[in-house]
């Protein structure tokens, strides 16, 4: 009889198979009793970290409050995706007010089911990055002040992807976008720019700031536990790339996701009443220009006209996160660069 | 209990008395006074239970009520002017949604130039979002008024706006007679919704709708308020037989009877107009006054009905669409439309400009002798505005108009003249 050493990482990714896990570390998706908040069917693009995200993210929240909770939801490509009358793929209450006022509706149910004395229920707001960063910063901002008891999580792919690709205060310079053409000296979203809604949200002093990705799901849950045994105003922050708005491939998606953490691009923290708590470690450090060559909206920085001075820039904001939040342990930065 | 007591406190009380369970809240003169007061009867405990939300904008405020409302809570807020327009992107979605929000519009001019004294405009901005407006003739009707919003509001899934002038109603301090809880509970049973975000039986609530049926849906909320044109007025006889007290209704005639000149307005200024129209009776004219509670939905039978008799209508109103002219005159129009009566549309009271009884008085005597033009703006100072078109046409960075306006009048040169002095 053959046999065949299991290895603990299979994939080169560190990402870590249910199978390989006590049933206490497995994932919620991983469960029989998982309670499909948003159930299949939805008409979310092939390879859609959103649809993702708010999977995990939903029935990690729900598992935690007993089922007992309520969405609202901003305007943008999860609403739409996910609804259109009659056919909702939402299996818990779920309500749809407008694109920038999110947060504010929430308040309004969390205020709303404290009267009624539901302390039970949860609330649990949800947007992209549209609805997070740029239209529905105030009411977020001030829900955040108000530390109304909101979980907050935002769905974040870089971009209006919903109304076809338009910049966002969250798409990241050079990207290509259809507000930030590839034209001119300085093709792509500009430098210089752009809004750290994590850190901005620490700075509201609320109970819980965290930030993951759809290519940790574990972690992305862990931090959904964690912030639903908290009250009062909490964020969480995940990237969720979009084939779509990235020019990526759908099979891609968790791979970028885990590059963006790995370059450093995107830094994986927790943060309690505006201190940081922990930040995830970088397991295997990669060049921006892994993360960014796979990506067709960064295509202008490659191929017949290389850019290597914009990549370069790139990589800069990548080593200043690192150093900002420790991400590199020396140790692994020697394995790695 | 009667009191004299001012026109904000009587409405903060009488929304205390509807048990609202979210009250959400932004200041904007002049409805603060009422957002306040409730506030401070939450925050002392004697109204509970109830969350009142200090929010960071209006848009904030009417999104918490959108979520209140949809969690089954009875929600209220109140605002004005700019902040009902920093609203409207939710007051449409509130109507929408079919979300039975009472809210108080303390009727002020828009801006700019800006200004913070009464006119109609804000709610004319809205009438079309589809919800219910009631104008509140005084400060007793607009307590009142509150009270069969709620009813009104619940019974219909339709949100209810009680427009009060501005400073005019709302600081007025004079005798209101403000209801008990016992009675306020036998008119307004607890809220029941039709649709409610219950994790026992959970809907989604706001999903997109195409072609097929966003018609339909629109004429659902368009048939609501034709009910609403039914209920109006049986709510306001169930208040006049618990209360002993009229109030609200779809309209209000005023020594119509023989009246064959009859002015048509909204709110406040129906007061000193029926001052004037007495006065014109001492005189020998039939002239009448019909007061209009009930704007949205428009009462076409009901207006038709009481203008009848009359051979001229003078619909005064203080707002109107610029580059068109009045916007009251012309729901009035199409209501009596096939009646041959002569319709005269009057603009009046803009931005605070008081209407006085003798304006007034003139305007009817005018109106009666058949001298009144088809617009008219009332008391407008037309050499001002003609020295403006002068200055406007002879050069070209003529500076803002407002300032030239204001100097041209004396008010700017009088303030420096006693600067200097």
């Amino acid at each position: 009889m053959t046999t065949q050493p299991v290895h603990f990482y299979q994939v080169g990714s560190f990402a870590v198979g249910n199978r390989l896990l006590r049933d206490e570390q497995r994932t919620v998706q991983s469960r029989a009793d998982r309670t499909n908040s948003i159930d299949s069917g939805h008409r979310a693009c092939q390879g859609c970290g959103e649809a993702l995200g708010a999977r995990y993210a939903l029935d990690a929240a729900m598992r935690s409050s007993g089922g007992q909770i309520v969405a609202v939801n901003a305007t943008g490509c999860l609403e739409v995706f996910s609804t259109p009358y009659p056919e909702t793929s939402w299996r818990i209450p779920w309500l749809h007010s407008l694109f920038g006022n999110a947060p504010a509706v929430a308040t309004g149910v969390a205020a709303a089911l404290r009267a009624k004395g539901r302390g039970d229920v949860r609330v649990v707001a949800q947007a992209g990055d549209g609805g997070t960063v740029d239209i529905g910063f105030g009411c977020l901002s001030g829900m955040f002040e108000r530390n109304d008891d909101v979980l907050f999580i935002c769905y974040d792919n870089e971009g209006y992807m919903n109304t076809g690709v338009q910049r966002s205060a969250a798409t990241p310079p050079a990207a290509r976008t259809a507000t930030t053409d590839v034209v001119g000296p300085e093709p792509g979203n500009v430098f210089g720019q752009g809004k750290d809604l994590p850190r901005l949200a620490m700075a509201h002093d609320i109970a819980f700031v965290a930030t993951a990705t759809v290519a940790d799901l574990h972690d992305l849950e862990e931090k959904v536990e964690r912030a639903m045994e908290l009250h009062g105003a909490r964020y969480l922050h995940v990237l969720v790339p979009c084939p779509l708005g990235w020019g990526s491939a759908s099979n891609e998606t968790i791979h970028l996701a885990r590059l963006a953490q790995e370059t450093g691009l995107f830094p994986v923290f927790e943060a309690e009443h505006g201190v940081v708590t922990h930040a995830k470690r970088i397991r295997r450090r990669v060049p921006v220009q892994d993360y960014l060559s796979l990506q067709r909206r960064y295509a202008h920085l490659f191929g017949a006209h290389p850019r290597p001075d914009v990549v370069e820039r790139i990589q800069a904001m990548a080593d200043a996160n690192i150093e900002r939040y420790g991400l590199l342990d020396v140790s692994d930065e020697e394995v790695s660069v | 209990m009667l009191r004299q007591i001012e026109g904000s406190r009587a409405i903060a009380e009488t929304v205390a008395l509807c048990r609202p369970e979210v009250v959400c809240a932004y200041p904007i003169s002049p409805q603060t006074h009422i957002i306040e007061a409730i506030g401070a009867m939450v925050k002392a405990g004697t109204l509970a239970p109830c969350e009142f939300i200090n929010v960071e904008s209006e848009f904030a405020a009417m999104s918490v009520a959108i979520g209140a409302s949809a969690t089954g809570a009875r929600a209220y807020t109140a605002t004005a002017s700019q902040g009902l327009l920093y609203m409207i992107e939710a007051v449409y979605n509130a109507a929408g949604l079919g979300l039975p929000i009472v809210m108080t519009l303390a009727n002020r001019a828009i801006g700019a130039p800006i200004n913070i004294w009464n006119d109609h405009s804000d709610a004319m901005a809205v009438r079309d979002a589809g919800w219910i407006q009631l104008f509140a003739e005084t400060n007793q009707e607009a307590a009142d008024l509150h009270v069969q919003a709620f009813r009104l509001a619940e019974e219909l899934s339709v949100p209810v706006m009680v427009c009060m002038d501005g400073f005019i109603l709302t600081h007025a301090v004079e005798r209101v007679d403000i209801l008990d809880q016992a009675t306020v509970d036998r008119l307004l049973p607890p809220y029941e919704p039709r649709q409610v975000l219950d994790p026992a039986d959970p809907v989604s609530i706001g999903a997109m709708v195409g072609p097929e049926a966003f018609e339909e849906v629109r004429y659902l909320a368009h048939l609501r308020q034709l009910d609403a044109l039914v209920r109006v007025p049986q709510i306001a006889s169930d208040f006049e037989v618990v209360t002993g007290r009229a109030s609200g209704g779809l309209v209000n005639c005023y020594r119509t009877d023989d009246a064959e000149t009859i002015v048509v307005a909204l709110g406040s200024v129906l007061g000193t107009i029926k001052d004037a129209v007495d006065l014109r009776r001492e005189v020998g004219e039939r002239v009448g006054v019909v007061g209009i509670t009930c704007f949205r939905p428009f009462p076409g039978d009901a207006v038709r009905e009481a203008l009848r008799g009359a051979s001229q209508i003078v619909v005064l109103e203080k707002a109107f669409s610029v580059g068109f002219g009045g916007v009251l005159a012309t729901d009035v129009a199409m209501s009596v439309h096939g009646d041959h009566h002569e319709l005269r549309s009057v603009v009046a009271g803009l931005g605070g400009r008081p209407i006085t009884r003798r304006s007034l008085e003139d305007l009817i005597g005018a109106a009666v002798r058949g001298d009144l033009p088809a617009l008219t703006f009332l008391d407008l100072d037309h050499g001002s505005v003609d020295r403006e078109r002068a200055r406007m046409a002879k050069t070209r960075r003529s500076g803002p108009s407002a300032e030239n306006l204001l100097r041209d009048r004396g008010t700017v040169g009088v303030a420096k003249a006693r600067r200097e002095s």
